[in-house]
């Protein structure tokens, strides 16, 4: 996928449920529309926290990976 | 996700209310509005002397669920006082004592952590729950 400018980084890793949604929650209320933000997250329920908060949120989730136990997801804020 | 979710809390242990407390930050993240009613011991866990303190675990926990709770809390969960502060941050929670259990514990509403808005009677949160669930703690 063609590179995307990420305008905030949220560092929930060791955070246990459910601050890394929390957190996202709470970023995504004050950046602008369209921006790009990157979670990072050891939570073992933040794959399927993650997916259901953007999809009843109405918040896009580009992508989603993981790298031994960090998952990284990259959420554009509609 | 327009219906609240209405929380009657009872019990003031701090695994119960850590429970509880991740309810509600999770309900807050998707803009689920939470009202949450303080009774009994989870109300005198709410007295701003005592919202730090140790309020120990239920009886279920036993021995080992004491070290797997204190290692949690070790490993960086935040205490429940502080989960439902940043609930509250994100918008839509209610928390409101008991009147009956205000004057069971003899309080006062200035007795009370910051994290109370206010003080009702059982009548109110009732008719403020409307049809939406009620879950008690």
């Amino acid at each position: 996928m063609p590179t995307l400018a990420i305008s905030h980084t949220i560092d929930a890793r060791g955070l246990s449920c459910p601050m890394p949604i929390v957190k996202t929650a709470q970023v995504c209320r004050v950046v602008p529309a369209g921006s790009v933000v990157e979670l990072l997250a050891t939570d073992q329920g933040s794959t399927k926290d993650v997916s259901a908060w953007c999809r009843a949120t109405g918040n896009e989730l580009l992508d989603q990976t993981v790298d031994g136990s960090v998952y990284r997801f990259l959420i554009r804020r509609n | 996700m327009d219906e609240s979710l209405n929380l009657v809390l009872f019990s003031g242990t701090d695994d119960k209310l850590q429970a509880a407390a991740v309810l509600t930050a999770g309900a807050a993240a998707l803009g689920k509005p939470v009202k949450i009613f303080l009774q009994y011991w989870a109300l005198d866990a709410f007295r701003a002397a005592n919202v730090g303190a140790d309020h120990g675990l239920a009886p279920e926990a036993g021995a080992a669920g004491r070290l797997a709770v204190d290692a949690l809390a070790r490993a960086g969960q935040a205490p429940w006082a502080e989960t439902f502060r940043q609930a509250k941050e994100l918008g839509g929670i209610d928390i409101e004592a008991c009147s009956l259990s205000m004057d069971l514990l003899k309080l006062e509403p200035s007795d009370l952590d910051p994290l109370v808005d206010g003080v009702e009677g059982v009548t109110a949160f009732y008719l403020n729950a409307g049809d939406g669930q009620i879950v008690f703690i």
